[in-house]
């Protein structure tokens, strides 16, 4: 039964596809146009693979401590043990198969704060954008308060009061991610909201929520997507910081930021426990703000890049 | 002008208001009971507990604290810290020129390169210099400030041993506070070597914390300039035959620069972002390294007043920089 409804959908999505194979080509040949974009696309299925298959890939298990192999430098470097690529950290764990298992963590707080502010920050600037009056003044101001706060210190002290852990940091970061998305949803409802193709539903006699979610919606995407790749990338950034100062994934969680947090004592005397880690944050950011700039080029034919 | 300026400020009230209800109830979404959060491991008497509950105002109506709590604020009082006892306003202003000193530095070195690497990047575009830039720039804007931190003191104090660790200045020097502002009061101190050990504790935090700011100004002022360069009003400069310098500089630059102001206006928020971790790493003895010390202290109403405080500044610089906009473009006074 399963897989009769499954085909089905997979059809229905060809049909989709194939009625408008213009768009989805447009939107490719602009992307691909941009190289770094291309590059950061790149990384980014190579990070995901990686994550997925982090049990498959990586040498050992991220908590596998080899007590005779403390702080072995990485494989290249004099005295070093071969097994242990990227060196081992204080207790004597593979940092290379940290790093594997924390790009899961890393993803998946990346993925889950997305669609947390993104949802919410959809449902509150429709609803702002397309019924006005006190209900969007509220709305409003609500998030003027929250943008009134630097965002990594409204985001410490929630996580400070909520108690430190993954998904308290998750959830304080999907909070403070959440005025940018209300306001470039109302700014994109309100251009939208008295075109004629809307004043035309409205009078075929479409409902509130079909106006607001199936004739308006799709044709405010496109910024929500660019915004959506630029918080992914800082979500990871909060992320990490937020572990960096024990608030965020708590030891032992191969979490980049928290591996960084406690290889901070060893910046002296153990270069790799420090560097790796950071190099990892920086990668994946940089794929995802590259791709993040290809799609702006590419769906946002106003703010391309001249 | 003055319409422009009361519908402004007449939005920071009721944000205001706002903000002292998120941190009002933040501190009583704390779970337990917050008077034996605060005595701690150590035990109350049920006669100092019932007192305690006095008076902070835990024993009355929620809506009667609330108000009570605004009514302080409004006069000034921002709670009083119970680690050290001393009102958080105070504690607060002490460290606050630290980090201002340190967020100017990071600002001055920001624009002082950032708008010069962008301007030559647009007049020479699509050169290697310009792509070179714009990759540099993307991964200054990538950069995990706290890693880049640790990457420099790794470099410039471990290998090289240029730079300090940490810290404001050596402990060799010692001299009344004047203005806050360690450059300036080393340099008021007269005392040999002041000024310098000043500075060299400033650069690597400077770089730090200028670093994501830079990285968006470069990119600021470059596509501000390209869509400025292309304008008819350039063409007809040139054509007058002007110099490629007072074109670019004067004509062009100027024009370009008001996006990019308001880009620097933005950068508050990032900044203060920014002096939590960079603070932190260089113990840089500031209000976003007190900010942390006080939550790993569980010191709440130095939280909580720290908190309504920066969000006060934060709220006022963003209503001078609009004020600053509505006076150079007065389109933005007339539309809402």
């Amino acid at each position: 039964m399963t897989d009769v409804t499954r085909t089905d959908t997979v059809a229905a999505a060809k049909v989709q596809t194939d009625a408008r194979p213009g768009r989805l080509r447009e939107f490719w040949s602009y992307f691909s146009e941009n190289r770094g974009a291309v590059i950061g696309l790149v990384v980014f299925g190579l990070l995901v693979v990686v994550a997925v298959f982090a049990p498959l890939v990586a040498p050992f298990h991220p908590n596998e401590q080899f007590r005779d192999h403390l702080l072995s430098p990485p494989a290249w470097a004099e005295g070093a043990d071969t097994r242990f690529l990227l060196g081992t950290d204080a207790v004597g764990r593979d940092i290379l198969s940290r790093l594997i298992f924390g790009a899961r963590y890393s993803l998946f707080i990346g993925v889950v704060v997305v669609s947390i502010s993104l949802i919410g920050g959809i449902v509150l600037g429709l609803v702002a954008g397309f019924f006005r009056g006190w209900v969007d003044t509220a709305i409003m101001r609500v998030m003027d308060v929250l943008l009134a706060f630097p965002s990594l210190l409204l985001a410490l002290v929630l996580v400070a009061v909520l108690g430190p852990g993954l998904v308290n940091a998750m959830i304080a970061i999907a909070l403070v991610a959440q005025p940018h998305y209300v306001r470039l949803t109302r700014a994109a409802v309100m251009a939208e909201r008295n075109r004629d193709y809307v004043t035309s539903a409205r009078v075929a006699g479409a409902s509130r929520l079909r106006l607001m979610f199936v004739t308006i919606l799709p044709n405010c995407m496109a910024p929500l997507i660019v915004q959506a790749a630029l918080s992914f990338s800082n979500a990871i950034l909060d992320a990490a910081a937020l572990g960096f100062l024990g608030m965020g994934a708590q030891p032992p969680t191969p979490e980049w930021g928290t591996m960084l947090a406690e290889a901070r004592e060893f910046i002296l005397s153990a270069w790799w426990v420090v560097t790796f880690p950071g190099l990892a944050i920086l990668i994946t950011v940089l794929a995802i703000n590259l791709i993040g700039d290809g799609l702006r080029d590419a769906l946002d034919p106003k703010l391309r890049r001249s | 002008m003055f319409g422009f300026l009361f519908r402004r400020i007449g939005l920071v009230i009721p944000t205001f208001i706002g903000v002292s209800l998120v941190a009002f109830f933040l501190i009583r979404l704390l779970p337990g009971d917050p008077i034996l959060l605060m005595a701690g491991e150590r035990g109350l008497s049920p006669e100092r507990y019932a007192e305690l509950m006095g008076r902070y105002g835990f024993d009355r109506p929620i809506w009667e604290q609330y108000a009570g709590y605004l009514g302080s604020l409004i006069q000034g009082d921002f709670g009083t810290s119970i680690i050290t006892k001393k009102p958080v306003f105070e504690e607060f202003f002490a460290l606050f020129p630290a980090t201002v000193e340190l967020s100017i530095c990071a600002m001055i070195f920001a624009v002082v390169l950032g708008i010069p690497a962008g301007v030559v990047a647009a007049v020479k575009r699509g050169s290697g210099f310009d792509h070179g830039l714009m990759a540099t720039a993307l991964v200054g804007y990538s950069m995990p400030i706290f890693w880049w931190a640790l990457l420099l003191i790794i470099v410039f104090s471990g290998i090289l041993q240029w730079t300090p660790v940490s810290g404001r200045i050596s402990l060799l020097y010692f001299f009344p506070s004047v203005t806050g502002f360690m450059l300036i009061d080393s340099l008021i101190s007269g005392q040999k070597g002041a000024f310098a050990s000043a500075a060299s504790h400033l650069i690597l935090p400077t770089i730090v914390l200028g670093t994501i700011p830079l990285a968006v100004i470069a990119r600021q002022t470059r596509s501000a300039m390209l869509e400025v360069l292309s304008e008819d009003y350039i063409r007809t400069a040139r054509a007058k035959g002007l110099s490629p310098f007072r074109v670019v500089g004067v004509h062009a630059l100027r024009n370009a620069l008001i996006p990019v102001i308001t880009t620097i206006g933005l950068q508050i928020g990032v900044l203060i972002a920014g002096a939590i971790l960079t603070e932190t790493i260089f113990s840089w003895p500031g209000i976003g390294k007190w900010m942390v010390d006080s939550i790993f202290r569980r010191d709440y109403p130095a939280v909580q007043g720290g908190l309504v405080l920066i969000a006060l500044m934060v709220m006022v610089v963003n209503l001078i920089v609009d004020m600053l906009y509505g006076l150079i473009n007065p389109k933005i006074r007339h539309t809402r």
